[in-house]
This record gives C-alpha cells, structure tokens and sequence, in this order.
C-alpha cells in the first residue's frame, strides 16, 4: 500500500481533481479574462491599433513595464540580502524585522501610496533633503520606482528564504575544505541553488508591480507621456464611459504579462535544467 | 364566603386587565416599528459634496416626518463625477444623482435608465445650487495671482485635476477657455495657445479635485489651486485662514452641479414619491440655506441677497453660451483625440 502511495500515477481521483482544477481555473481565471477579449473585439482591428499605439499609451507603457522591471531588479539584489541576512544569523528582534517584510503585502496599497507621497514630496521627510540636491522623487517616474519597488519586496524575500533555510551549510564548508575561496563558494555553490527561486520571485515582484494601480497614483504625478501609467490611463478612459478602449489597453496589457511570465519561466526552467546537468 | 368570591372577581379583573394591557402594549410595539419602517433612498453624489448632503439629508428627514410621517433615512456615496455614473450604469441601486456636471447624467440617460429630457423636469437645468471656479493661492500670494492671465506667465506653477476624469478639472479648463476666448475676441487658436501654456504651467496631474486638493495643501507643491469654489472655502475654513488666500478671477464659468431622479430604479423600488420630494427639497428655502452654508451659490433670490457677502463678485457665463452644451464642449475639448489630448501630444 504505501509503495502505491509513492507512484501517483497509481493515485487514485487523478481525473477528478484535474476535472476540478480545469473547472476552477475556468471560473476564476479563464472566464473574467475572456470576457476582456470579448469586448475589445467589438473593435476593428485598426481601431484596436490606433488605441493601443498612442503616444500616451506607449509612455505608459514604457514606464509601466519599465519601472515594474527595474523594481523587481532591485528587490532581487536586496530582497537575497534580508533573505541572507534573516536565515543565516541570529540577532535580537530578528522576528520583528521578519514580521516588517510582510507589510507591503498587508497594507492597503493605497495608504502605501499616499504614505510614500507624503515622506517623498518636497516638504516631506525624505524629501526635504533630496530637493536641494536636485533629487525630485514625487510625482516623477522615480516616484514610481519607488512604490513598485515597495510593494515587491515580499515577494522575493519569501521566495527565496526558505530555498536558503533548505540550503545545508556542509555543502559551503565541503567547498571550502576542497579549496574554494568565500567568492568562489557563492558563485559556484550558493547561487545555482538561489537562482530558480530568486527568479521566481522576480517574476513575481514584476508581475505584481505591472498590475499595480493604488499606491502609484499618489505618488506618480499623472502627468501624461511622463509619470502616467498603464493602469491609470484604463481608469481614465473608463472614466469617460470608454469601455472598449480600456478593454484594449488591458488586453495590451495581459499579452505582455502573460509573454513575460512564460519567458521568466523558461528562463527558470532553463537554468535549472542547466544546472541539474552540472 | 362573600368576601373571598369577591377577592376571586378581583384577582380575575386584574388578570384580564394585565393580558388586556400586554396586548395593547404588543399593538402599540407593532404599530410604532411599523411606522418605523422608514423610506430608505440612496443619493449618488460627487466627491465635495458629503458635508452638505449630511445637513440637508437630516433636514429632510424631518421635514418628510412632519409633512407625511414616514421616516426616511436617506444613504449617501461619494466619489469622482464620472466614476458614480458608471456605477449607476453597472447597476448601483441609486433612487436620485447629484452629480458634478450634466455631462455625467447624460451617461446615464444613455442606457435609459431616466428619460432624455431629465433636464428640464426641475428647474434652473435641474441644478439647485451652483458653483464656479476659483483660485486658491499661498498666504500673502507671493506670485500676485490676479486673474488666469496671471496663469500662464512662466515660473507659475499650477494644480488643477485631470480634465479627463474629473469634474471641477472640466469646468476649471472650460473657464480658463473662456476667459481666453473673451480676451482674444473669440479666436480659437489663441485659446487653444492659452490652454497649451496653462498646461505646461502643471506639475502634477490628479485624477480627483479632492487629490488636487491634497497635493496643493498637505505636499506643499504649486502656488495655485485651480478648482471649485465651495471646496476652496471650505479648504479656508478647514485649514484655517491663515495659510490661504482665495483669488476669484474676473471671469469664471456658472458652474451647474445636476440633480436627477433615476425613474427607473425608483419605480421598482416605489420610492418615487419620497425620491422626488427629495429633490425638491433641495429648491425650498431651507434646502437653499443649507447649500449656501455648505459655500455652494443659491438659485433663490431671497437666500442669495441674503448670502451675497459671502461670495465676491465674478462675470459668470454659462456651458451652453459659449461652448453650445455638454456633449458639444465634451466631444471638442476631452473626448480621446480632442483639444486637451492634442496639448499632450510629445514634441516632434
């Protein structure tokens, strides 16, 4: 019985719970999204062009997956070193600075948004140092860096925490034994294994921050063809009873998405192949 | 003998009458929860305008108490013009709007949920109180904002809202047209240079007067909020009067924020009655009183005259005067590709 277990091909409810899962997906994923599809196609095809290659459009799009990509490269390299930091040392209100990861995800973005506006805008906090040298962080693009960059971080960090928990530390100190400098163990032995799941919480960060609406627009400035992103130009155009041209922004949107996830994960699935044939 | 039957007669009349009184006390709960069950209605309205319908939907409230003796409770919600109608469109159970332009009831009127002409079923274009645009400077208004030409000079920075999704924005950008049609003897390509420079004059763009409001106030950014009237006042009065100017320019637009019934969802609900009473509350003298409170411009001559010092002088014109109405100035100024869209075009 229990060597049955182990072989799921012998499990039995396979049909079912794949039945279930086509059925879920359908419901919540499938379903809403095609909806998009359909109401767009009320559009020509010329028309869909013309609203989806405006030069408000392009900016946006241009910041949106921009700033989304430049967040998630940031939170990557940071994101590993409180990742580091918070497995591999032991230190007093560790469990606090656990906890202080989470935020992001927990707070609503919108008080994110308002509370970064406040601290960066030019007689804010932070703000009130960075404007004499020249450094204008609100409602610029770098404003929206800044959220993109706040609310992606658990993503990376939780990704890649528990693959570093899981991560023995003979294996460092075989590598040492054998004659590897600290440099040499990190970039042989420690970042093969981080890599899947630095990437995957890349992606993670980068997909959450393109869809990311409430906390940018405190802080962007919406200034068209500057600090406006994707998102907000949807909600203008819905906010002129422009369905279908929101609709096609969006579909835009979710193509990109979708071919940017699919290629992170053939990176990933790539990288671990290559690193399986080591 | 006697005197214990007698007892017996006495402990019974008190039991009936206990029971008696229980019950009448069971028909007087019964009857006041009925009379309780007030007449709820649902009043969609626009972002500014949640202290005034808090006063004036308790004033009605007991004015429907004493003239019919219902109870009526009445809900509001507020957000951005555009952002209720659709709302509204997608189903929103809204007995009567009162939204910040006509522009937005119109929306409605689209998917037929009230009829075409709602606009003249009230008076005054169905817009019980009225507002306009003005400026609000920082104390001592070091950049000397007179009037919009002050606008446009360079090093002046302005906040206005987005035209495309805001109300107030609307109207701020109409009358900023205006003001520049009159000066140039009604050129529009002159206006149209007007506009270009107003906008190059703005920092940050928000989506909402309130946000405006919020970015000009408590981030400190621009030397003049462009916006409604009665949300500078109450800005003034919130704030304290002495961060705060307000600038009335010479010229200014008649703002008209619309009311309507929305008869389709009213007649299902059969809250028609009240909803409409409610409306017309609004033109009573109270209902006037209480807007002209609230730094909204009354419709009745007796309460104006009576609140004229609180309101400086402006030459208003009208939408309908010099952009031929709502759907016109829409269709010209912000629908996609329109005059605003063309100010934001990237220099080539």
């Amino acid at each position: 019985m229990r060597l049955m277990l182990k072989q799921p091909s012998v499990l039995p409810g396979f049909g079912l719970t794949l039945g279930f899962s086509v059925f879920y997906l359908s419901l919540i994923v499938l379903i809403p999204l095609s909806g998009l599809f359909v109401k767009t196609s009320t559009l020509s095809w010329d028309q869909f062009w013309d609203v989806i290659t405006t030069p408000r459009a392009i900016a946006s799009y241009q910041l949106t997956f921009g700033a989304s990509m430049v967040g998630a490269i940031i939170n990557g390299l940071f994101g590993s070193i409180i990742a580091w930091v918070l497995v591999r040392y032991r230190f007093p209100g560790q469990s606090l600075v656990d906890a202080l990861v989470d935020l992001p995800f927990a707070l609503p973005t919108a008080v994110a948004g308002i509370t970064l506006a406040a601290i960066y805008s030019p007689n804010g906090w932070i703000g009130q140092y960075l404007d004499p040298l020249g450094i204008k962080v609100a409602f610029t693009p770098l404003g929206v860096l800044v959220a993109l960059t706040f609310i992606g971080l658990p993503f990376v960090v939780r990704t890649v925490q528990p693959v570093l928990q899981d991560l023995d530390r003979e294996v460092e100190e075989a590598a040492t034994t054998l004659g590897a400098n600290r440099w040499q163990t990190f970039r042989a032995v420690i970042v093969p294994e981080l890599w899947p799941a630095l990437l995957t919480g890349m992606a993670m960060a980068f997909a959450r921050a393109v869809g990311e609406y409430g906390s940018v627009i405190f802080i962007a400035g919406n200034m068209p063809l500057k600090s406006e992103i994707t998102p907000l130009l949807i909600m203008t155009k819905l906010d002129q009873y422009d369905y279908t041209g929101a609709t096609a922004l969006g579909v835009v949107m979710l193509v990109t998405s979708f071919v940017l996830a699919l290629a992170i994960n053939l990176l990933q699935w790539w990288s671990t192949a290559r690193h399986m044939n080591q | 003998m006697k005197d214990r039957e007698g007892g017996k007669l006495i402990v019974k009349i008190k039991h009936v009458m206990s029971i008696t009184v229980v019950l009448a006390g069971f028909l007087l709960w019964y009857a006041a929860v009925q009379a309780a069950e007030p007449a709820v209605i649902l009043n969609v309205s626009y972002d500014p305008t949640r202290e005034l319908y808090q006063e004036f939907n308790a004033a009605f409230a007991k004015y429907w108490q004493k003239e019919k003796s219902q109870a009526v409770v009445v809900k509001q919600s507020h957000a951005g013009s555009s952002k209720q109608a659709r709302a509204v469109i997608d189903g929103l159970d809204a007995d009567v709007v009162t939204l910040a332009l006509a522009y937005d009831v119109d929306a409605i009127a689209k998917v037929r949920l009230l009829p075409s002409d709602w606009q003249k079923r009230l008076p005054h274009n169905s817009s019980p109180y009225t507002s306009t645009i003005v400026f609000l400077v920082r104390k001592g208004n070091p950049k000397g904002i007179r009037d919009w030409d002050d606008l446009v000079k360079p090093g002046v920075a302005i906040i206005p809202a987005n035209p495309k999704t805001s109300g107030a924005a609307r109207w701020a950008y109409l009358s900023a047209w205006g003001y520049a049609l009159k000066k140039y003897g009604n050129d529009d390509s002159k206006a149209k240079e007007f506009i270009g420079k107003f906008y190059a004059n703005v920092p940050v763009l928000d989506s909402g007067a309130r946000g405006a409001t919020t970015t000009f106030v408590e981030r400190g950014i621009g030397d003049v909020l462009v916006g409604w009237e009665n949300e500078a006042y109450l800005a003034l009065k919130e704030l304290g009067a002495g961060k705060f100017e307000i600038v009335t320019p010479s010229i200014s637009i008649l703002a008209e924020p619309t009311v309507s019934l929305v008869d389709k969802v009213v007649k299902r609900k059969g809250t028609e009655v009240v909803a409409q009473a409610y409306l017309q509350y609004l033109y009573s003298d109270e209902g006037q009183e209480i807007a002209a409170k609230h730094f909204y411009r009354p419709r009745t001559e007796a309460v104006a005259a009576k609140y004229a010092g609180q309101f400086a002088k402006v030459n208003l014109f009208t939408i309908d005067d010099v952009f031929g109405g709502w759907q016109k100035a829409q269709q010209t100024h912000f629908a996609d590709g329109g005059v605003f869209d063309e100010i934001y075009k990237p220099n080539k």
